[in-house]
């Protein structure tokens, strides 16, 4: 027996790190936009143009990249975007979107299920969630998961 | 309108027919090939092939049946794959040297017949060949600049280019020239100079950098390659066409398996449990055609009997009793199509094999003949 059977320290070395082999995700710092434009947005939510909002919000989106701040900005637009509709207005929403349009949408739904603004949203996100789903099918939510370029 | 024959409760992971498709060898999920002949209606077992060691149940993952020199090549998660010939009314193996360090995914014969591929974890492809001097089958091995487990192979009709799927979410066409056993190739759409290992071409699946790539294949002259990947997409490259690139995401689960019909449509198959035809046009646009599972839901509905409907209140708080069994033939995931008859830009018979153990033939005549508006272009 080894005289050495207490160290343990060797446990908490992650050997992952040290593999050679190890896959190294494409490095891409350019995200690949730079976030809706806030008081455009609010404008045409102030004049009540909800439909024109959310295909504003929904261009230009930063996904990929570092920029943290950008992103959580332009996630809580998109919230502010999606909880401003009423129930009857949303499909009128949907069916503005092209199917790019859609599948950003329902990662933002998602996203907005992660980090909810408030108490209700979560249920508005999910009439949203039920609309974009009938329209985009599995395949947008699968893609939800698979799109390494997050927003 | 369909032929169907289930094989088991287990699913069926890879299986290969032979040159008349009287023969089919598959694996039912586990170490061993099973060699069924078929008997009219019915495939009777002939043969059991149990050479992959099945050490931590580690399954043949790849079967391919050369169609001429009627030999048999299968790899394994046991790192290993052997080369069947029939000698005496008995299948006798031989190993091949492959030199991988991982489990082997997917193996594929070449057009001639005189080499094979073999992907596997080890991030690299296997061209195996046969060297006549010791008589055994030696490897040349592809590895810049693949960084992950290769999931599936395809080789093009010259016997010398080959594109390979990647869980690095790439799909490439390599060449896998040999000078060994063949001449040197003329020039292609895919590019002039050759040697062995070079990338002629390297497609990502998405801007979004999402999806492992499911399955590849050539078109039958060579100039198109589809893939399907894991985000629910389908993808053709047309290489006569400037190397276009299309792709089309799909409201669908994602497949696992596609191939090439005619010159212009693809059967699709996956994780939706049914076969799906695509057209991809000379503009390059790709579309949705038809579903070619047209089974009705089962009406077992009927008269619901009050016991399950509580029951299902009580357990499921659901209202109204909906099954959740597809409505479909395969009643699991699909994980390989493949032509049957025919050849893949003039396909009569295409195949499927499923997670649920069965194995379905589809008929074009009949299916364009029941499904409205299907019509093979």
């Amino acid at each position: 027996m080894s005289k050495n059977t207490g160290a343990s320290r060797f446990r908490k070395v992650d050997v992952d790190e040290f593999d050679e082999n190890k896959y190294v995700e494409d490095v891409d710092e350019t995200p690949t936009g730079t976030g809706p434009n806030e008081q455009e947005v609010s404008s045409l939510l102030q004049q009540g143009e909800n439909v024109e909002a959310l295909k504003r919000v929904l261009s230009n989106p930063p996904t990929g990249g570092k920029n943290q701040a950008a992103k959580d900005q332009a996630g809580r637009l998109v919230l502010r975007v999606l909880v401003s509709f009423k129930k009857s207005e949303m499909d009128k929403g949907i069916k503005a979107l092209d199917s790019k349009q859609l599948d950003l949408l329902m990662k933002y739904i998602y996203r907005g299920f992660e980090n909810p603004a408030d108490d209700s949203s979560s249920s508005t996100l999910l009439i949203w969630h039920e609309k974009a789903y009938a329209v985009g099918g599995l395949g947008s939510i699968v893609r939800v998961l698979t799109d390494r370029k997050t927003v | 309108m369909t032929q169907q024959h289930i094989f088991g409760y287990g699913p069926v992971t890879c299986a290969a027919f032979n040159k008349d498709c009287t023969q089919v060898a598959l694996s039912p999920n586990n170490s061993e090939v099973h060699i069924y002949e078929s008997h009219g209606k019915s495939w009777e077992k002939i043969h059991e092939l149990k050479e992959h060691n099945n050490a931590h149940g580690q399954c043949v993952t790849g079967i391919d049946w050369a169609p001429n020199s009627n030999r048999i090549v299968t790899c394994g998660a046991d790192r290993n794959a052997y080369v069947w010939v029939l000698q005496d009314g008995s299948w006798r193996p031989t190993l091949v040297i492959l030199r991988i360090n991982r489990a082997a995914t997917c193996v594929k014969w070449s057009p001639l017949e005189n080499k094979f591929a073999v992907g596997s974890g080890s991030r690299l492809i296997s061209v195996c060949y046969f060297e006549e001097e010791n008589n055994w089958w030696v490897s040349k091995h592809i590895k810049k600049p693949i960084r992950s487990t290769i999931t599936c192979l395809d080789w093009h009709p010259n016997n010398i280019l080959l594109a390979a799927g990647s869980s690095d979410f790439k799909a490439r066409v390599f060449s896998a020239y040999v000078k060994e056993v063949e001449k040197k190739p003329s020039p292609t759409s895919w590019g002039s100079k050759m040697p062995f290992g070079n990338l002629m071409s390297e497609f990502s699946n998405s801007p979004y950098g999402g999806g492992w790539v499911h399955s590849v294949c050539f078109s039958e002259s060579g100039e198109k390659l589809c893939w399907v990947a894991h985000d629910s997409s389908l993808s053709v490259v047309d290489s006569g066409n400037g190397m276009a690139q299309s792709s089309t995401k799909t409201e669908f689960l994602p497949f696992l398996s596609c191939t090439w019909v005619t010159n212009n449509s693809m059967v699709v198959a996956g994780h939706g449990c049914l076969p799906m035809l695509y057209l991809h046009d000379d503009q390059g646009n790709i579309t949705f055609l038809h579903k070619l599972d047209q089974s009705k839901s089962s009406s077992g509905g009927g008269t619901i009997s009050a016991m399950k409907r509580f029951q299902t209140m009580d357990r499921m708080a659901a209202t109204e009793v909906a099954t959740t069994d597809p409505n479909t033939i395969h009643q699991n995931t699909i994980t390989q199509v493949m032509v049957h008859s025919g050849t893949k830009d003039r396909c009569e018979k295409f195949v499927s094999i499923a997670m649920d153990g069965k194995m379905v033939i589809w008929d074009f005549k009949s299916l364009e003949s029941s499904i409205e508006g299907l019509k093979l272009m």
